[in-house]
């Protein structure tokens, strides 16, 4: 029992980090159609924009206090943020009107243009995080849940309630579900479609940068590949959920991460990633649009 | 009468094609102009110039004596210029009401907004009932309906609606024009664009017929009626 509740929390907190980083995958997929392959490496600069902070200004905030990591938490964000925003005006907005192909393929190298762009400014090694969070951890029913892993899995929580709200109840994000739907007709509604979906390049790279900020604080170590894999997880969890969702990025990201749980527990954790992308062609075979895929009876 | 829009010697080419060579119409202040024509005459990329979604690569469109050619959309929308498109484009994974909500994206008046909500819903109270369902669930008419109360939202000094009878059974388009009646009397200036040259000519003071993007005929809608070359061509024996 101790041990299945163990595997739960530990899917739920690794599923939490793929959730911050799908959101954006998915959100941007909603909007314009594309799948960002950079995405993932907008979380390894959030990663490594903490890193920088933590080691010049570490004594300036304090070392490496709770509240320190917030205040970098959340200037690594608005760095991150502003970075998905520049990405998008530079390599994907000129190709608005290319074909997807051309599209997918500058995101694959805007990839790699940042990959190797890291690997250059910082080396090629691993860096260990400036800060760490203890061990101490608190007992649920016998399974372990350190302070720092509900600390993260709450911000991750935060975060996503807030986005939820976001798009579900105001302005802004309204205009966000009209231009997944029906960009042009909303070019009639006097939207600045344009604006918006720099916004949302804003929101979905500034979560993957505060998801980014998170996993180095938490494993300690940080490299300029570090997002290959999370991208794809996140892409997966997308799937999962029903691209274009956004609740069903987060839904995806939590079954993903149970799955994982589950399936290293009973295969061996060589097998992890085996088990995760095995997921992802299952669902596309059988379920293409996602536990929550978004579909409506049209009448004409 | 003061003019609201006045469109002069507009062309626009798609690639090779021109679909618009030398056109010109003007709409007064609270007047109701009808634009016919068969299919490909033009009356679509017409109205899609005039809201900014098309390029002109000649002429001028004035609105409010200002020289709006080539604007942005939203700033045209900003300025009362609404564009009901073609098909009615409503959002149909947003509710009734969000679609209301989204026509008046560029108003800043949040009560304003829930005022002619309201006001959309009293005229269309089928709307009214339906307000929190999703859009694509609603029949051809009722979207018809929801697409015209969207653009009611933004508050519009000059509706633009593209074939609102598209589809639709009589009956329906007969309420789709009483609608448009209704809005006319307001004192909006509406530029409706119909094939269904009967129903359109019983709401509009005067119109415009188009072939091959240019202006063929024009008169009051008594005029049309009477012409010999409209009769035989739109509205039968």
């Amino acid at each position: 029992m101790e041990y299945f509740l163990q595997l739960v929390l530990n899917g739920l907190f690794v599923g939490a980090f793929y959730g911050l980083v799908a959101l954006g995958y998915s959100m941007v997929y909603g909007i314009i159609k594309l799948l960002n392959f950079a995405h993932g490496d907008i979380y390894m600069l959030g990663a490594f924009a903490g890193y920088t902070m933590l080691t010049i200004g570490a004594g300036a905030l304090g070392g490496g206090s709770l509240v320190a990591l917030v205040v970098i938490l959340i200037i690594a964000m608005i760095l991150t943020g502003t970075l998905g925003l520049v990405l998008e005006r530079v390599a994907y907005r000129p190709l608005r009107s290319a074909p997807r192909l051309s599209v997918l393929i500058t995101a694959v190298g805007a990839s790699f243009a940042l990959e190797y762009g890291i690997a250059v400014l910082y080396g090629p090694n691993p860096r260990v995080y400036p800060v760490g969070f203890g061990n101490a951890a608190i007992e649920i029913f016998g399974a372990r849940l350190t302070w720092a892993q509900l600390f993260m899995m709450l911000v991750a929580v935060l975060l996503m309630v807030a986005l939820d709200t976001w798009v579900g109840r105001t302005r802004s994000g309204r205009a966000m579900r009209a231009i997944s739907q029906d960009p042009k007709a909303c070019l009639l509604m006097g939207i600045n479609v344009d604006n918006v979906i720099s916004r949302t390049f804003f929101i979905g790279s500034a979560l993957a940068g505060a998801g980014g900020v998170m996993a180095g604080a938490y494993y300690g170590k940080i490299d300029f590949l570090m997002g290959f894999i999370i991208g794809l997880k996140a892409f997966t969890a997308a799937v999962i959920g029903g691209i274009g969702n956004i609740r069903g990025a987060v839904l995806g990201a939590v079954v993903l991460g149970l799955l994982e749980s589950f399936g290293t527990a009973w295969l061996g954790s060589e097998w992890r990633d085996v088990f995760a992308f095995g997921f992802l062609i299952l669902f596309l075979t059988v379920r293409p649009t996602g536990l929550l895929g978004e579909r409506v009876t049209e009448r004409v | 009468m003061s003019t609201v829009l006045q469109v002069t010697d507009l062309v626009v080419n798609y690639g090779k094609v021109e679909a618009l060579r030398g056109l010109s119409l003007t709409v007064g202040a609270a007047e109701t102009v009808s634009l016919l024509g068969n299919n490909g005459a033009g009356k679509s990329t017409t109205v899609g110039t005039i809201s900014g979604i098309v390029r002109a690569a000649g002429g001028t469109v004035t609105a409010f004596g200002q020289d709006v050619t080539n604007a942005k959309p939203w700033d045209l929308v900003e300025m009362g210029i609404i564009h009901v498109p073609e098909g009615r484009r409503i959002f149909s994974r947003l509710t009734v009401h969000e679609n209301l909500q989204i026509g008046g994206y560029t108003v800043r008046d949040g009560k304003a907004i829930d005022t002619r909500i309201a006001e959309v819903y009293d005229l269309l109270p089928r709307l009214a009932e339906r307000r929190g369902q999703q859009g694509g669930t609603l029949s051809g008419g009722e979207q018809q309906m929801l697409a015209i109360g969207r653009a009611m939202i933004a508050g519009p000094k000059l509706l633009m609606l593209d074939e609102p009878s598209m589809g639709l059974a009589p009956l329906m388009v007969a309420q789709v024009m009483d609608v448009v009646r209704t809005i006319t009397e307001q004192g909006t200036a509406v530029l409706l664009i119909e094939q269904n040259a009967r129903a359109a000519l019983k709401v509009a003071s005067r119109g415009y017929v188009l072939d091959s993007g240019v202006v063929t005929i024009e008169g009051s809608a008594d005029r049309l009626r009477a012409d010999p070359r409209v009769v035989e061509a739109y509205l039968g024996a």
